[in-house]
C-alpha cells in the first residue's frame, strides 16, 4: 500500500536522502578560546564544497567512537566554505571534539532548526544579548547584520560571562568595540582586582545601552535563567514579546523531529526551534519540569 | 461494512475453512504472515504458519494491571481483543541499524545501510490498531523529514483487519472514535460470526490487493441477514466498552490543569517503569546509540525504542529537565491526549486500553482524565495559573 | 554660591521627591570627586556617608588573602553607593574604589539620621527609595551567585 509523504518545507537534497548519516568533515583548525571552550573550523571531506546555513541553526556533530551532540554554528553565513563551531567541553563527546587535531574527521548532520530573523530588524535597532556560550550562536547574526550595516539602526551587544577569562571571541569583540557604529557592553559575574570592566549580571548593562526599545528587535541567548531575567528587563523597558527572540535548548538525539526527546509541551525544539519568538514560548517558560 | 464502498466492492462471505486459504494465499504472494497466537499465557503477534496457530477458542479478561486468558464456549478464532503486542514492533522496530562507519587511519569512512525489508501481512488488525497505524503514518511519514525505516516497511505491508465482536475490559475505542468498527486503511476486513452451528466470515475488500486475495478464497455475496448479524455483533461490542473517556475538550482541559494535585496522586503510584510506552501502539520515541566493536575498527549507529519515563530522556548538561516521576507521568499523558493534537492534528490515543492493562499498578488513563475533569479548572486563567477564590 | 539642590534634584535617586524635603536633605550634602584608583571607603571603616554617583565607575571589592581583591560589582552613573550608614553598627563591609575619576554627592549619615528622626516624612521617603535600591541590588547579586554560566555537573 503506497503512502505519500507530505513535505512541509523543502530541505537540501544532501540532507533529504539520509538525514541520520553523518557527513565527514575535515578539521582545519582547533583553536582554544578559554579553559573549557574551543572553536573548530571544518570543511567537507567529500561532496559539495559549501555548507550553507542560517544564523541560529545547529548541526549534530559526531566523533567516531564517541557519539553525537547538537552544537550551534558560530561562523559567518556569507562564508559557506568553512564550517565553524564553538564548543564547550562538558561531556565525553564534547571533550572528544576538543581533542581533535587538524586533518581528523568529524561527522556532520545538518543544518537543522530555525534561525534568527535578523532581517526583521532592518530599519530599526538591533539588540543582541548573550550570556556565556550563548554568544556563539549569536555571532553569525551579528556578522550578518554588520555585512549590511546601513540597513539597521543602532546595533547593541550586551554580553555577560562568568569571569574575564571566560570571555569568547575577545579579539573580535575588541574589533567591534573599535567601530563607531556599534555599541558593545561587556560584564562578568566576578573578577579579580585586575579587571577594569563591569562586574555584575548582564541585566545591569541595560541602563547604559541606548536603543529604541519600542521598535527594536532583540535576540537573546544564554542559560535559561539568564534569558528569563533578560527578557523581563527587555519588556520592562518597552520591548513587546513579538519583538524578542530567544534560543531554547533541550536534549536532542535525531535533530529531525522523529525521536521525541526535545519536546517542551507541544513544540519540538529541533524543528520549531531552537530560535523562537518569545510570545510563542512565553507560557512554556514559567512551567517547571515541562 | 453493510454497503458497497466507493469502488463498488460489496461484502462477501466465506466459511471458516477459508481462513486457511487466506493464509496460504498471502504466503504464496510472498508475504510473511504475522498474526495472533497464544504464547506465555498471552495472545501476542508472531509469524503464522497456518490458521491452526490462531488462538481458537480463547478470550482475554483484562482490567487495570490484570490480563489473563480464558477458554471460550466456542471455537472463535478472533474472540479476544488486543494483547501486549502491537503492530508497531514490525513497522517501527525496537532496534534498527541506521548506518555504519569503518576506521581508516585517523579518519572514518561512513557506509549506508542495505535494508533487507521483509514483506509482511498482518492478520487480525483491530480498528484501534488501524487507527494507531494511521497515527504513526502521520508522525513518521508526514513531517519535514520522513523515517525511511518505517516507510520501507509500511509500503510493503498488507493489512487484514478484523472487526471486534466483543469489547475488552479496558477498551475505550468508542470514546476515541477509532472503533470497534473498521472503516478504512485495510486491504481486507473480516467479521467473524458463529451462530446456530455455523462459522463464517463476512468480509469486505478495501483495495485491489484485498480483492485479489478474496478472489482466491471460495466465497459468495453476503446475504442481508448475514450482513445484519455481523453489524449487530460490532454494535454490541460498541455498547459494552470496558472504559470511557470524554475526548471532547480534553486538550484544553489538561493544558489548563498542569499543576492539578491529581498528578501528585498518580506520581505516588507510578513506578516510571515505562510499560505503557512499550505497549502503546502510537508511542514513537527512539534514541540513537553510537557504538564501536571491541577492536575499534567498526562503528555502528543504532536506533532503539526509548521512553519519556526515563530520567535520561530529557537530560541536558546539569541534569534532567523532568527529574520527578510526577513530571514524567504528566509528560506522557499530556502528550498522548493533548499536545499530540498541537503537533499532529489528531489525538495520540486510540483507546486500545493496553496502558491500563499492562500498568503494574493499574493506573488508568481514563480515570485520570475523569478525575481532572471533575475537579480541575475548565480553562486556563489569563496568567495561566489557577485563581483561588478562597481568599479574595 | 550655587547650592547643591538642583544637582540633587536631577539625580535619579531623588526623582519626584517633594522639593521641601529635598531642601532639608541638601543641608547634609557635599560635592566630592575621587581620583582613578582612589578608595572611597574601606572595609570596617566608619560608614559616615552614602554617595550618589553622578559620573564615573566604582568597584565594590573584597580582599581575599592569596587571591587579592575580588570585584563583586561595579556601579555607574546614577547608582547609589553604600547603605551601611542606615543600620548600626554603621560600618562598611566592603571596599569601594573609584575605577576612573568619579564625581559624586556625599550625604552625611549622622546628619540624615538626625533629620529623619525629626521629620518622619523624610525618613519614609528615604526608606522607600533605599528599599527599592536594595531589592534591585539583591536580585542582581542573587543572579551572580547562581553562577549561571558555570559548569553544572551533578
Amino acid at each position: 500500500m503506497a503512502t505519500t509523504a507530505v513535505k512541509e518545507k523543502s530541505i537540501p537534497p544532501v540532507l533529504a536522502s539520509e538525514p541520520m548519516h553523518p557527513r565527514p568533515f575535515k578539521v582545519l583548525k582547533n583553536q582554544p578560546e578559554t579553559h573549557d571552550t574551543f572553536t573548530l573550523e571544518l570543511e567537507p571531506a567529500e561532496g559539495p564544497r559549501e555548507f550553507r546555513f542560517a544564523p541560529g541553526q545547529f548541526n549534530m556533530l559526531y566523533v567516531y567512537g564517541f557519539g553525537e551532540v547538537p552544537i550551534s554554528i558560530s561562523g559567518n553565513p556569507a562564508e559557506p566554505g568553512i564550517l565553524v563551531h564553538t564548543v564547550r567541553g562538558v561531556g565525553s563527546v564534547t571533550r572528544a571534539l576538543e581533542r581533535l587535531k587538524r586533518g581528523e574527521l568529524v561527522g556532520v548532520r545538518g543544518p537543522f532548526g530555525t534561525s534568527w530573523p535578523v532581517k526583521e530588524a532592518q530599519g530599526n535597532d538591533l539588540v543582541i544579548v548573550a550570556g556565556g556560550i550563548g554568544l556563539a550562536p549569536l555571532r553569525p547574526a551579528m556578522v550578518q547584520a554588520l555585512a549590511e550595516r546601513d540597513k539597521y539602526g543602532k546595533i547593541v551587544l550586551l554580553y555577560g560571562a562568568r569571569t574575564p577569562d571566560d570571555l569568547l571571541f575577545v579579539r573580535e569583540l575588541e574589533q567591534w568595540r573599535s567601530r563607531l557604529d556599534l555599541e558593545i557592553l561587556v560584564t562578568v559575574d566576578r573578577a579579580l582586582g585586575a579587571w577594569r570592566g563591569n562586574v555584575g549580571v548582564v541585566t545591569t548593562l541595560f541602563p547604559r545601552a541606548s536603543y529604541d526599545p519600542f521598535h527594536a528587535l532583540a535576540l537573546v541567548c544564554g542559560p535559561e535563567v539568564m534569558m528569563r531575567f533578560v527578557i523581563l528587563e527587555l519588556q520592562k523597558r518597552g520591548t513587546p514579546p513579538e519583538r524578542i527572540y530567544l534560543s531554547m535548548e533541550r536534549n536532542m538525539k535525531c535533530g529531525i523531529g522523529l525521536c521525541g526527546h526535545c519536546q517542551i509541551g507541544p513544540t519540538f525544539v529541533c524543528k520549531e526551534g531552537p530560535v523562537y519568538r518569545f510570545n510563542r514560548v512565553k507560557d512554556l517558560f514559567g512551567k517547571r519540569e515541562l | 461494512m453493510s454497503e458497497a464502498d466507493q469502488k463498488g466492492r460489496t461484502p462477501a462471505v466465506f466459511e471458516a475453512e477459508g481462513l486457511q486459504t487466506l493464509v496460504e494465499t498471502l504466503a504464496r504472494k510472498g508475504y510473511q504472515v504475522i498474526g495472533p497466537m497464544v504464547r506465555d499465557k498471552a495472545i501476542i503477534y508472531a509469524e503464522l504458519e497456518s490458521d491452526r496457530d490462531l488462538p481458537a477458542g480463547w478470550t482475554d479478561v483484562q482490567d487495570g494491571g490484570t490480563y489473563r486468558l480464558e477458554k471460550r464456549q466456542d471455537e472463535a478464532l478472533f474472540g479476544y481483543v488486543v494483547g501486549p503486542h502491537s503492530w508497531k514492533q514490525f513497522l517501527h522496530p525496537p532496534k534498527a541499524r541506521l548506518c555504519q562507519a569503518k576506521r581508516k587511519g585517523d579518519c572514518f569512512e561512513p557506509r549506508g545501510e542495505d535494508r533487507e525489508i521483509p514483506k509482511q501481512a498482518f492478520l487480525g488488525v483491530r480498528a484501534c490498531e488501524l487507527a494507531a497505524i494511521a497515527v504513526q503514518d502521520r508522525v513518521l511519514l508526514q513531517g519535514v523529514y520522513t523515517d525511511p525505516v518505517y516507510q520501507a516497511r509500511r509500503e510493503k505491508v498488507a493489512l487484514v483487519a478484523v472487526n471486534c465482536t466483543r469489547a475488552g475490559g479496558t477498551c475505550f475505542c468508542a470514546s476515541m472514535g477509532t472503533g470497534p468498527r473498521v472503516t478504512s486503511g485495510y486491504d481486507l476486513a473480516l467479521t467473524e460470526v458463529l451462530e446456530d452451528g455455523k462459522h463464517y466470515f463476512v468480509t469486505q475488500a478495501g483495495t485491489e490487493l484485498g480483492e485479489e486475495i478474496l478472489n482466491e478464497i471460495p466465497h459468495r455475496e453476503a446475504g442481508e441477514k448475514e450482513k445484519q448479524t455481523a453489524e449487530g455483533l460490532v454494535a454490541k461490542a460498541s455498547g459494552e466498552m470496558g472504559r470511557t473517556l470524554e475526548a471532547e475538550g480534553v486538550h484544553d482541559l489538561l493544558m489548563a490543569n498542569l499543576e492539578h494535585k491529581r498528578w501528585d496522586e498518580a506520581a505516588r503510584r507510578c513506578l516510571t517503569c515505562g510499560n505503557c510506552t512499550l505497549v502503546c501502539p502510537t508511542c514513537f520515541c527512539t534514541t540513537v546509540e553510537d557504538s564501536t566493536d571491541l577492536t575499534g575498527e567498526q562503528a555502528e549507529r543504532w536506533r532503539r525504542w526509548d521512553s519519556c519515563f526515563t530520567l535520561d530522556f530529557s537530560y541536558i548538561h546539569g541534569g534532567s529537565v523532568r527529574p520527578s516521576g510526577r513530571a514524567r507521568y504528566r509528560q506522557w499523558m499530556t502528550h498522548k491526549l493533548a499536545t499530540w493534537h498541537d503537533q499532529f492534528g489528531t489525538s495520540g490515543c486510540v483507546g486500545c486500553g493496553r496502558c491500563i492493562t499492562w500498568c503494574p499498578v493499574g493506573i488508568d488513563i481514563t480515570e485520570e482524565a475523569r478525575a481532572i475533569r471533575e475537579t480541575g479548572v475548565s480553562q486556563a486563567a489569563p496568567s495561566g495559573k489557577e485563581i483561588s477564590r478562597a481568599n479574595p | 554660591m550655587q547650592t547643591l539642590e538642583p544637582i540633587l534634584a536631577e539625580h535619579p535617586f531623588f526623582k519626584n521627591l517633594d522639593p521641601k524635603i529635598l531642601q532639608v536633605i541638601t543641608g547634609c550634602a557635599t560635592n566630592v570627586v575621587f581620583k582613578a584608583g582612589e578608595f572611597i571607603f574601606r572595609e570596617e571603616g566608619d560608614a559616615q556617608e552614602f554617595y550618589l554617583i553622578r559620573k564615573g565607575q566604582v568597584a565594590l571589592e573584597i580582599y581575599a588573602p592569596g587571591r587579592g581583591p575580588i570585584t563583586l560589582q561595579t556601579l555607574h552613573d546614577g547608582n547609589i553607593l553604600g547603605w551601611s550608614w542606615l543600620v548600626p553598627p554603621y560600618q562598611w563591609h566592603f571596599d569601594a574604589r573609584a575605577v576612573e575619576e568619579t564625581r559624586a554627592i556625599a550625604l552625611n549619615g549622622r546628619c540624615l539620621r538626625t533629620k529623619c528622626e525629626e521629620c518622619h516624612e523624610l525618613g519614609y521617603e528615604l526608606m522607600k527609595r533605599f528599599a527599592f535600591v536594595v531589592t534591585q541590588r539583591i536580585e542582581a547579586l542573587t543572579l551572580q551567585l547562581l553562577d549561571i554560566y558555570g559548569d553544572h555537573r551533578s
